[in-house]
């Protein structure tokens, strides 16, 4: 057990801080162009899809150094190391894992050149937490398929340019995992509608897309007819160490700690209040328990055992975490904590209020707490299913 | 960074774990603790042989010179059987004397304690939930070359078992540590939820000790020794949780009630889940603490309060719902799982509850 990191580990981060030193200025002294020519630079340094074979045009980074990738950009509050959040987190993996050599050339250096955002669409409005049970059609006509049915709580549907669709070729199958099948599909594509849904903080983020006769070609089917759902789980597995997260958390932690000595309740000061002063700690320990797990699988990770399905643990911390963080923060500043921003009293220009609003978007996406709760059970505690 | 044990370690737990299975089943630990002496003079010697009396004890002076990441091995891995062998207790007299003794009083000390020759123990506050110089109130008094010690220590650890016990007073310096043999002073059994666990007051009215019996302590030392309890405690909590989750899980995976497991009821095995998240959660916490204490001592304090004030609470819950999940079997006296139930009580504020280490937290952290 050593916590140090090596030499190479440590002079990877002084590059990485040092970059950040000279290419991220203060927001207000920000280019209006800034974000453009961030995205170029940090994919000539090789940092976008750190980790991807260089074949695909990624760098082959370590995963100690990926980590360290992510801890300093989060840490200096960076832009994203590209535009499309899942076109680099699985839609990029999944096309590596299972694509055609035409797909790899056509998709990756888009995703990696920020030119293109995906978005995903595996939800359908009688199927969310059964996934596998989707009923979105596929059928296979000659050379392409056509597609109808509808897709909800897409996020980022409103903006993206191609979407990774989940569908079912086979409708008589005694198992509902098979007879799935992935496609790569544009949105600009006829037959495709898509209807912005807004959510409770007033955010349109998510969608819902109709399909009607929308013809997809067989070559844009990602792996093969009826392995979609191999294809999803292989995808969802992609999501790595949660550090970039545990950087995260913990500037909210700082920024409500400065609330807490900036906040006085029945006239006395919010930190001298034992509630306040030990619910805090408890946000303290949840993220620091996040970053030694994070950092024990990664350790199994690189000594190639298996993991199960550990990030559970993790997603089931932050899901507590987004959701009660915001929430204490309001109930610390009362009525003013109710302000939204832009408003007179507002509490720092109303991002808690925001955020109490805003969780569903973490907690909620990529499986509820108990959707969550039943994968620790069943797959690694060895329960029977439901 | 490796976040991960090494081959030797995990040897180490194999070896602990064999030693649990085959000499210290569940039988031998229930008649160990219920028996007057609450000590196995045969089993302390097979576990000195082992080697685990001595682990972190320098290898001049008759240790095996490895460092408290080694020794929560042990530590965990007995607690997977509620070992009732004083090994925390004695990783701890010897952490003090590592401490605060000179050179000659370690040489004069230490040997003894790596062959299991010597049991020894340390009691450091006088009051219940107090954790501070101040709740220290026994005292020693010059008296000639020597001390004349005065009070009584309450609920020091293994105080039966111990030949000699290191116990916290105000010298005429300041804080100090006296050295008593056990035929100096009276031990009466404090008995408690948990029998495993054997606690004790001292009485050392009157008891005269030598100049060199007496070791000088700083406050900060105290507190060094008082997170190394903390390591140690949580080290065990992460084994006996371990082992009642794995009790109750296996459980529910048998049970049939309604024509089915009850493990597949999501009532159930959320709950399993829940205590899965928590033990995995305090694990990850107090591995890093264990590393701190040899590795980056400043970081101590807050990776104790860390895992102590997480796993405080949560191998309480693990406890209850362990029993509870098993139903009506679950508090039989025959049956194991209620003996971690009370493991988890005694556990609780032993070195710090969850309030004392979040409060403690929020004040290292800025509040």
């Amino acid at each position: 057990m050593d916590f140090d990191y090596t030499p190479d580990e440590q002079s990877f981060r002084q590059e990485v801080r040092s970059f950040i030193a000279e290419n991220l200025p203060p927001k207000e002294q920000r280019e209006k162009n800034f974000l453009g020519t961030w995205l170029e630079k940090v994919r000539a340094k090789g940092w976008v899809g750190f980790a991807w074979p260089k074949e695909f045009g990624g760098s082959d980074g370590g995963l100690i150094e990926q980590a360290i990738l992510k801890e300093e950009m989060s840490l200096a509050k960076a832009p994203p190391l590209g535009t499309s959040m899942m076109g680099l987190a699985w839609v990029g993996p999944g096309i590596m894992e299972y694509g055609t050599e035409e797909q790899k050339k056509k998709f990756i250096p888009d995703i990696l050149d920020s030119k293109v955002t995906w978005c995903t669409g595996y939800s359908e409005p009688n199927h969310g937490s059964d996934l596998a049970a989707i009923q979105c059609k596929a059928e296979l006509q000659g050379d392409h398929y056509l597609v109808n049915g509808q897709k909800i709580w897409t996020t980022g549907a409103p903006w993206s340019q191609w979407i990774i669709l989940l569908t079912r070729t086979d409708f008589n199958v005694t198992s509902k995992h098979d007879g799935i099948t992935c496609f790569l599909v544009p949105m600009d594509a006829p037959g495709v509608e898509v209807r912005p849904i807004q959510n409770m903080a007033g955010d349109k983020h998510f969608a819902e897309i109709f399909f009607t006769d929308v013809q997809v070609p067989v070559e844009n089917r990602l792996g093969a007819e009826g392995e979609g759902w191999k294809v999803t789980v292989s995808a969802l597995a992609n999501e790595r160490s949660s550090i970039g997260e545990v950087t995260q958390l913990q500037a909210k932690l700082d920024d409500l700690k400065t609330l807490v000595k900036n906040t006085k309740r029945q006239g006395k000061p919010a930190s001298e209040d034992p509630k306040v002063r030990r619910t805090v700690a408890k946000f303290e320990i949840k993220i620091s328990a996040m970053k030694y797990n994070g950092l024990r699988y990664l350790t199994k990770q690189i000594k190639g055992e298996p993991l199960t399905s550990e990030t559970s643990v993790n997603k089931l911390h932050r899901a507590s975490l987004e959701i009660e963080m915001d929430d204490f923060a309001i109930e610390l500043s009362g009525q003013a904590g109710l302000q939204l921003r832009g408003g007179e009293e507002a509490v720092d220009n109303g991002s808690w209020s925001k955020g109490a609003l805003n969780w569903p978007n973490v907690v909620i996406g990529g499986g509820t707490p108990n959707i969550q709760r039943n994968i620790i059970a069943e797959r690694i505690l060895g329960q029977p299913k439901d | 960074m490796n976040f991960g044990f090494t081959e030797e370690q995990n040897l180490l737990k194999d070896q602990v774990q064999r030693f649990m299975k085959e000499a210290c089943p569940m039988s031998r630990v229930r008649d160990i603790s219920n028996s007057d002496s609450t000590f196995d003079q045969a089993l302390w010697q097979q576990a000195a042989e082992l080697g685990w009396l001595g682990l972190t004890i320098p290898e001049n002076f008759g240790g095996l010179g490895l460092k408290w990441i080694d020794l929560i091995v042990v530590l965990e891995a007995a607690a997977e059987g509620l070992c009732p062998l004083p090994i925390a207790s004695q990783a701890l007299a010897s952490t003090a004397i590592l401490t605060c003794a000179s050179e000659a009083q370690k040489a004069s000390w230490l040997p003894a304690m790596a062959s299991g020759e010597a049991v020894v123990t340390l009691g450091l506050y006088d009051e219940a939930h107090w954790i501070n110089p101040a709740a220290v109130a026994a005292s020693a008094k010059a008296n000639g070359e020597g001390f004349v010690l005065q009070g009584k220590k309450p609920f020091v650890n293994d105080a039966l078992a111990a030949d000699s016990l290191l116990l916290a007073v105000q010298g005429p310096d300041g804080l100090a540590l006296a050295a008593v043999g056990k035929d100096q002073v009276t031990v009466t059994a404090q008995p408690t939820i948990d029998s495993t666990k054997p606690m004790a007051s001292v009485d050392i009215d009157g008891v005269e000790i030598s100049g060199s019996d007496l070791l000088p302590m700083s406050e900060e030392q105290l507190a060094f020794l008082t997170d190394c309890g903390g390591v140690a405690t949580t080290a065990e909590m992460v084994g006996a949780g371990a082992a009642i989750l794995a009790m109750t899980n296996g459980y529910a995976k048998e049970r049939i009630q309604f024509g089915k497991p009850i493990g597949q009821y999501q009532g159930v095995k959320h709950r399993l889940a829940d205590m899965f998240v928590d033990l995995e959660s305090y694990r990850s916490l107090c591995y890093f603490a264990a590393w701190t204490v040899d590795d980056s001592p400043e970081e101590l304090a807050k990776a104790v309060s860390m895992a102590k004030g997480y796993a405080s609470d949560a191998f309480a819950q693990i406890g209850i719902d362990g029993v509870g999940l098993h139903g009506a079997i679950g508090f039989t006296a025959d049956y194991d799982a209620q003996l971690y139930l009370k493991r988890s009580k005694w556990a609780r504020p032993m070195y710090g509850d969850s309030d004392y280490h979040l409060d403690r937290i929020a004040t290292l952290g800025g509040l």
